[in-house]
């Protein structure tokens, strides 16, 4: 391998690419991959070969829980139809338990995730998927008879990292929306005092956990996180600031509904309820489905999967603002505001014309005016 | 025996009509950037851009005006004080609030006669600059997410993640509305006042001057 790396000459080890043919991974797949990562993670291109280093010689073993989740994080992860490098590296190379994916069932299953912890006590990273019923001492989640709650403390308690994926596990998703009857929480809350990273998303996007992977192979940590724990290579930029449709809102063309003249020709979603300027991820440079596409491309506003709380905050959907407390669903904050300021307007009028005929004034100068129309 | 005082002050009078401008043209492009109702005809075309650059303009005038304003409550006059806004703790305040209020409410008949603002008025103002830090606040709030570690999003930032983004909104929303109710209230009241208590209420805010009869005070 070269020494210098300039911006133009970026050379990966010949033996790196061999190994990776060896594998079914072609050098273009395996190149692609380093290539997409490293711009994912926000690093400079000199940094392709270091990652290619990083994940040929490191190897991180993970054990990956679910507790209140739909599994859509796991098939987010398993979305691809061939073995590409994300795959080997999250599924084959990696992770020691995953409930859905593993062979083993059971008592042996159980053994498997206890002895990876004993092995790795300290070393390995834990993937959390699904929020965490807390509410009656945990007893709505239980895997092989404990509480979901213990399991994550004891399994993420021992990890060099917990990485929490989709918005259940990073902030209690639709299980803690309103009513919450589970008392689902966050890992975060679950765990105060593990290093939690939170990758959300309804579900996440797999290269994100696949770049957050390869950063901790490259550099030994975490990537830096936003106030939410979000790292910013993925949650750094609203969606509204990198959206395709960006030019069409500040045009001011907007489609006013499903199917109309606006909507086919691509316009911001903007009057649908897109919730693209409240949410922070990187959906619009990475897609999802290997790139293939996503919501606003798709057609259909953000409903701000990637934000605390987003089932109760985001909703109405199909709305840019939420309901105002204590008034019906139909009335919003603007209707709201129009019969406010009518309101105002029509009691005041009717005040005037009442003070407009209104005598009895107390004061002395008023008498003097009095006197002198009088004269 | 009537006497010409100078009451509202130039910084008084320049940040009372700044303000005034501004919540006018922060509500109108307000409204347009909540609910867009005009479309462009073209991509071309900056509807969107140049109404969203008028806000934040607007934005940047009306809190300069409003610091202003604040720093005029501490070195102003008697009329200017922050003083004003706690006419509760006084007897006289007290006394002068509830005869105002009953005033207003048909059901007393004599205005406490005063030579800047009403206790009751000034309460009501203490409430507007309330709501004025508010939509400071919570719209450089919402508006520093265009930079996330930038300024706005360095100070004001963990009020966006304490209150919730879509909350924020709603109350930058509400308060608007709340304002608009305020103006209209405001303008009818000074209206009212300029007629019943004869003092040149409506042209001191443009001259500062008022008439001032000693013995009604």
């Amino acid at each position: 391998m070269k020494e210098e790396q300039s911006s133009e000459t970026v050379v990966l080890s010949e033996d790196i690419l061999q190994r990776w043919e060896a594998r079914g991974v072609s050098r273009r797949d395996f190149i692609k991959f380093c290539t997409g990562v490293t711009a994912t993670l926000a690093l400079p291109i000199s940094f392709i070969p270091k990652v290619a280093e990083a994940i040929e010689d490191n190897r991180v073993p993970v054990i990956w829980m679910e507790f209140q989740g739909c599994t859509g994080d796991s098939e987010a992860l398993l979305r691809a139809n061939q073995p590409t490098v994300a795959e080997i590296i999250l599924d084959r190379l990696s992770i020691e338990y995953h409930e859905t994916i593993m062979a083993a069932a059971g008592h042996l299953a159980e053994e498997s995730k206890h002895q990876a912890m004993e092995t790795y006590r300290g070393k390995y990273i834990a993937v959390v998927e699904g929020s965490i019923p807390a509410g009656d001492g945990g007893v709505y989640c239980t895997v092989a008879g404990e509480s979901a709650l213990n399991i994550v403390r004891k399994v993420c308690g021992n990890a060099a990292a917990t990485i929490a994926v989709g918005n259940c596990a990073t902030f209690g998703g639709i299980p803690a929306a309103a009513p919450n009857p589970t008392g689902a929480i966050s890992v975060q809350k679950a765990v105060p005092g593990a290093t939690v990273l939170n990758l959300p998303g309804c579900p996440l996007n797999t290269d994100n956990l696949t770049a957050t992977i390869v950063h901790f192979l490259t550099f030994g940590k975490l990537p830096a996180t936003d106030r939410l724990g979000r790292p910013l290579f993925a949650y750094g930029k609203r969606i509204h600031d990198n959206c395709e449709r960006r030019s069409h809102f500040d045009a001011g063309q907007y489609a006013e509904a499903f199917g109309d003249e606006g909507h086919r020709k691509g316009f911001c979603l903007y009057k649908l309820g897109c919730k693209g300027p409240e949410t922070f991820h990187n959906c619009p440079t990475i897609r999802y489905n290997e790139g293939t596409s996503w919501p606003v491309m798709a057609g259909h506003g953000c409903i701000g999967c990637a934000e605390p709380g987003f089932w109760d905050t985001m909703s109405p959907f199909y709305r840019r603002l939420p309901q105002v407390p204590g008034f019906g669903v139909e009335v919003t904050a603007d209707q709201l505001g129009v019969g406010l300021a009518v309101g105002t307007a029509v009691a005041f009028g009717a005040h005037g014309v009442v003070s407009a005929f209104r005598k009895g004034h107390a004061f002395k100068s008023d008498k003097l005016v009095q006197k002198d129309k009088e004269e | 025996m009537i006497r010409i005082l100078y009451v509202w002050q130039l910084p008084v009078r320049l940040t009372h009509w700044i303000n005034a401008i501004c919540v006018v043209v922060l509500s109108v492009t307000g409204i347009y950037i909540g609910h867009p109702f005009i479309s462009a005809g073209a991509t071309a075309d900056f509807l969107m851009g140049w109404t969203r650059f008028i806000h934040y303009s607007f934005a940047y005038l009306f809190t300069f005006s409003v610091l202003a304003r604040v720093i005029w409550f501490v070195i102003g006059n008697e009329w200017a004080s922050w003083r004003m806004f706690f006419p509760w703790k006084s007897r006289k305040g007290r006394k002068n609030a509830l005869d105002f209020f009953r005033y207003y409410t048909f059901t007393g008949s004599r205005i406490p006669y005063e030579v800047g603002h009403n206790a009751l008025a000034s309460m009501a103002y203490a409430a507007i600059f309330t709501l004025f830090i508010v939509q400071i606040v919570s719209g450089f709030a919402l508006y520093g997410q265009y930079a996330p570690g930038g300024f706005w999003d360095s100070i004001l930032g963990p009020v966006v993640t304490l209150v919730g983004n879509q909350t924020l909104r709603l109350t930058h929303h509400l308060v608007m509305w709340l304002l608009a109710g305020f103006v209209i209230n405001h303008i009818y009241s000074a209206w009212l006042m300029d007629m019943k208590e004869m003092n040149g209420t409506m042209s001191s805010i443009f001259g500062g001057y008022k008439y001032i009869d000693q013995e009604e005070l």
